[in-house]
């Protein structure tokens, strides 16, 4: 099946990141294709390089940007939801890309599923 | 990084999209974010409608006042959603009524529902959006 996903809040606060990511690599284990992972709200935070977490914590970004390295999973940031947030080009995390909220509307068209992660 | 505007190439593909507003307007962004997909998957000539539920249905009451919170009042947004052919916006009855809200109080012309007739239409999209 062919998934599209939508992340909706930021790292470490709420857990929807992490259950995003969790959900990416059990779908990929199972044979399933990731159409895209699309950032907005405060999602948008998960694609900024700059984070340092403690560490004995997993690396929410980094973990975001090893599976665009290792699977090409497509991960887009909505540029109106970044700009509010200072999330530019300049700050961003590998395997990361801005563009428009059309990505996510895209990604409902696509996509056999859209599923949200958010709070 | 731009804005993507024009629908996808690859013929016609309709899907019905569902958002659905269940926080206040002010409080926090996502009314506002909301507003702004609803905006742009208008563009894409998809099957479009709002649901209001729980505290969403402040989004569409009549009269917002932010000067005092220091932030833009969007509702007048709202009345321009039939411009974008987006005219199909269903209200739950009882978090109307929760609210001491009736239909008047409402700045744009609404179809209030039960819901069970609400759970039958949610039945019927391709797509649901939740904020």
């Amino acid at each position: 099946m062919k998934f599209g996903l939508l992340v909706s809040e930021g790292p470490y606060t709420h857990q929807a990141s992490d259950s995003a990511y969790q959900f990416v690599v059990a779908a990929l284990a199972k044979g399933h294709e990731i159409q895209r992972v699309f950032f907005y709200h405060d999602g948008v935070n998960n694609a900024t390089r700059l984070t340092e977490p403690p560490q004995d914590d997993r690396h929410v970004v980094n973990r975001w940007s090893a599976l665009a390295a290792d699977h090409k999973v497509d991960l887009v940031v909505c540029v109106a939801a970044a700009l509010r947030r200072g999330i530019k080009d300049e700050v961003l995390a590998p395997g990361f890309r801005i563009s428009g909220l059309g990505q996510l509307v895209d990604s409902g068209i696509k996509a056999d599923r859209l599923i949200t992660f958010g709070d | 990084m731009s804005e993507q505007q024009a629908a996808p190439a690859g013929g016609p593909k309709v899907k019905k999209f569902m958002f659905v507003n269940r926080k206040a307007p002010y409080g926090t962004i996502y009314a506002l974010e909301s507003l702004e997909v609803v905006l742009i998957t208008a563009t894409f000539d998809q099957d479009v409608s709002l649901v209001f539920i729980d505290d969403g249905v402040y989004e569409l009451v009549k009269g917002q006042q932010t000067k005092g919170i220091g932030i833009k009042n969007f509702s007048p947004s709202y009345r321009a959603l039939d411009g974008y052919d987006v005219e199909k916006l269903y209200v739950d009855q009882a978090s109307l009524t929760q609210r001491g809200l009736t239909e008047k109080d409402l700045l744009v012309p609404v179809e209030v529902l039960d819901a069970q007739k609400m759970g039958q239409l949610m039945a019927q999209q391709d797509v649901i959006l939740s904020f």
